[in-house]
């Protein structure tokens, strides 16, 4: 066993290569020098610089996303480490490992109000799995081997290890081996206690219930049960509902799929939600967005929770029964046991009500829509490509309109309702699928907040495309104050817009514009061939709606903008 | 109603901050919290004393079972237990008062721990009962300062929370 000199910097690096990262997001600055001094040399990691520490966090974030792996991210201490921030708590509300990395400024100087000085441990505390600020350059492989179990175990999410500068710089003796650096925490970090009975209850109810509904979340993406879910679902003729996060755990074109459910989802979604006697949530966590008035939920159903936080069920809908373990393991032993059924009336039910409300735009209508373009990436695709969204309507046009074939394929900011998250994520994302077409549906607002990353794609010649449906307003908030604030449009339109192909160009990347509906297959070709950051602005209406919808707090079963859609 | 968790946890510094912090932002309510270290040295002790109903404190171990930080957590048994909490009251005390005050001291089994001429400092152990009967009690002579180490307890029996 070789025994060398090497800095706690060096020692950083040398743990993450054998955690088998190979890509880390980040910005440098002062007090994070020595690891950005140890990464010089360094040929298996690559480094992407992005223009922003936000970025940086958000690429980490997308990166994680569609790989299923840890995201890594680096920053300097103060500003570099606050404006991780957003980009943490995105990741913690959508239950993404990641492992940030923040200098931090030398121990004799923490808690002088020292130059870039921030107490960034205490400010992750909420947005955090855990967090870490390293005091003896020993501890580095224990604190990381750590942090890398924390972020992936059980409900994943972000760590945060703060190290400072002096205890990088120094160097010790440091022993090479294998496995480098032993937990020490005595914390179970994992839930898995579901045992036969339970599933065998579960078995009761599905067996005993004429109308049930499978509800499912993020959770089956990260635990990667799509597979089990279809064949549970097909097996017992249930019909499947998905989150936000949900999408892509099930197949868009399966007879059984109801799409979305709650604010935005579809109207046989949440019909069939408010008519069943048997819901079966299967890692998702009855989000506002998702139950509307918690009372109206469901309310003829008996509720199943399956899910791997202990700490959501019963949050925020009490349930009948939860069973406590990772879903894949659960949907797996379930499978074993579960009869096949026939359903036929239900099924029938459901087949009426997606006839009768399908999720609908103006298709006559001359004028450029949103939702066309969305169903043209779609057709383009084959629903085969990875979108990362904004937020607000762009958002929901691409959850609504674009069939996603695969798991992991919808990168969006569902928890926190993050703005800016998608062009950096897109990032992370062509970085961790290199095969993939990678899309980033875009409003003209949210990508003001992060198109400085457009740098990032262009140096890293990630062949992102950038699709704006500029309607040069805040279209969603907008939405909301001409339905629910008498149309007083406070602050959301843009009067003097952004040229958008002039500031794709001046980034070295292709911009394209289109104004009308038969400009864009064409246009979506071209980008898709160039091979090259491309940003395409689709100049839509400005007060084009997301329906249907469901107001705030309102039963889910009381819809807006249906007959509109039946009109149209 | 109240429910006393003990809880035990990593001794790192931090620890009570991610605890206190996960009570606030949860807008969950500490009616109390003691804090020290066990027989094994790295690891602390907390005792918290939650008023909420069943769903509050169903919700207050499973998020606090979330930090890392945190090893195990178990409910101190509302009968079958003993808790106690240590008070120190500063109370006014002349030549006039003196030998009552005595006298209420010795019934409640506490101690003096400070005699000066206009007043003295009653050592208080007890459960939260007897804690408040006596502080009722010396109110009418005027209480000058109290402070309380908030409640500590172990379930009776042979059985730990390990």
């Amino acid at each position: 066993m070789a025994v060398k000199k090497m800095t706690g910097a060096q020692i950083l690096i040398e743990c993450l290569k054998n955690k088998g990262i190979d890509t880390v997001f980040g910005y440098p600055g002062g007090a994070v020098l020595p690891i950005y001094d140890a990464l010089y040399r360094e040929k298996s990691i690559r480094h992407v610089r992005t223009s922003h520490e936000q970025g940086a966090a958000h690429a980490a974030d997308g990166y994680a996303r569609v790989t299923g792996k840890i995201g890594v991210c680096f920053s300097t201490s103060g500003p570099g480490a606050t404006n991780l921030v957003t980009g943490i708590a995105t990741a913690y509300m959508d239950s993404v490992p990641i492992v940030a990395f923040t200098g931090q400024v030398p121990l004799n100087l923490i808690g002088k109000d020292s130059f870039q000085e921030v107490d960034i441990t205490g400010i992750t505390l909420p947005i955090t799995k855990h967090n870490y600020m390293i005091k003896k350059t020993e501890d580095i492989p224990r604190i990381v081997e750590e942090a890398f179990e924390v972020a992936s175990s059980g409900r994943p999410g972000p760590v945060l290890v703060d190290i400072p500068k002096d205890v990088a710089a120094r160097e010790i003796e440091f022993e090479d081996r294998g496995s480098l650096g032993k937990r020490i925490l005595k914390n179970p970090l994992t839930h898995d206690s579901f045992d036969l009975e339970q599933i065998e209850e579960i078995v009761e109810a599905v067996v005993t219930s004429k109308t049930p509904v499978l509800y499912a979340g993020g959770g089956v993406n990260i635990s990667g049960a799509h597979k089990e879910l279809v064949e549970i679902a097909e097996r017992c003729q249930i019909p499947v509902t998905t989150t936000l996060m949900g999408i892509g755990a099930f197949p868009p074109d399966h007879p059984l799929y109801l799409g979305m459910l709650g604010m935005h989802g579809t109207v046989y979604a949440n019909y069939a939600v408010t008519n069943c006697d048997l819901l079966i949530a299967v890692g998702a966590r009855f989000d506002d967005r998702v139950v509307g008035k918690i009372e109206e939920f469901a309310p003829k159903a008996k509720i199943i929770h399956i899910d791997i936080d202990p700490a959501e069920i019963g949050k925020n809908v009490p349930v009948n029964i939860g069973i406590l373990g990772d879903v894949k393991k659960v949907l797996i032993k379930l499978l074993e046991i579960l009869p096949a059924q026939k359903r036929e009336k239900w099924v029938e039910q459901i087949r009426k009500w997606k006839k009768q409300y399908p999720l609908e735009y103006d298709r006559k209508c001359c004028s450029l829509k949103p939702h066309y373009i969305i169903e043209k990436i779609y057709e383009l695709t084959r629903g085969d490509a990875v979108l990362t969204t904004e937020v607000g309507q762009n958002q929901m046009w691409a959850a609504q309109f674009y069939r996603f074939e695969n798991p992991r394929s919808l990168i969006t900011s569902g928890g926190l309702g993050t703005m800016g998250f998608g062009l950096p994520a897109a990032i992370g994302a062509q970085l961790g699928k290199p095969d993939k077409k990678v899309f980033n549906i875009s409003g003209d607002g949210s990508f003001k907040m992060s198109c400085n990353e457009l740098e990032t794609a262009v140096c890293y010649k990630l062949p992102i495309i950038v699709v704006i449906l500029n309607n040069r307003t805040l279209g969603m908030v907008r939405q909301w104050q001409e339905l629910f604030y008498d149309g007083r449009y406070s602050q959301v339109d843009f009067e003097h817009s952004v040229d958008f192909v002039k500031l794709a160009e001046a980034y070295g990347a292709v911009g394209y514009r289109i104004t009308t509906k038969d400009q864009v297959e064409d246009v979506i070709l071209k980008a898709l061939n160039n091979d090259k950051p491309t940003v395409i602005d689709c100049i839509i209406e400005r007060n084009e709606k997301v329906y249907p919808m469901v107001p705030a707090g309102a039963p889910i079963n009381k819809m807006m903008g249906i007959d509109k859609n039946q009109n149209n | 109603m109240k429910h006393t968790l003990s809880v035990l946890v990593e001794n790192h510094p931090g620890v009570l901050s991610r605890i206190a912090g996960l009570f606030s932002r949860r807008g969950f309510n500490i009616d109390s919290l003691a804090v020290g270290t066990t027989e094994v040295p790295d690891i602390s002790r907390m005792t918290i004393v939650v008023n909420g109903d069943d769903y509050i404190v169903e919700q207050v171990k499973k998020q606090l079972n979330k930090l890392i930080d945190v090893i195990k957590i178990s409910e101190i048994d509302p009968v079958n237990s003993v808790t106690r909490e240590l008070v120190l009251i500063k109370v006014n005390a002349d030549t006039s008062s003196r030998s009552e005050i005595i006298q209420i001291v010795e019934v409640f089994r506490a101690n003096i721990v400070d005699v000066n001429k206009d007043s003295m400092i009653i050592e208080v152990v007890g459960d939260e009962g007897k804690v408040n009967a006596m502080q009722e009690l010396l109110s009418q002579y005027g209480i000058k300062e109290l402070v309380r180490t908030g409640v500590i307890g172990l379930n009776r029996g042979p059985k730990t929370i390990k």
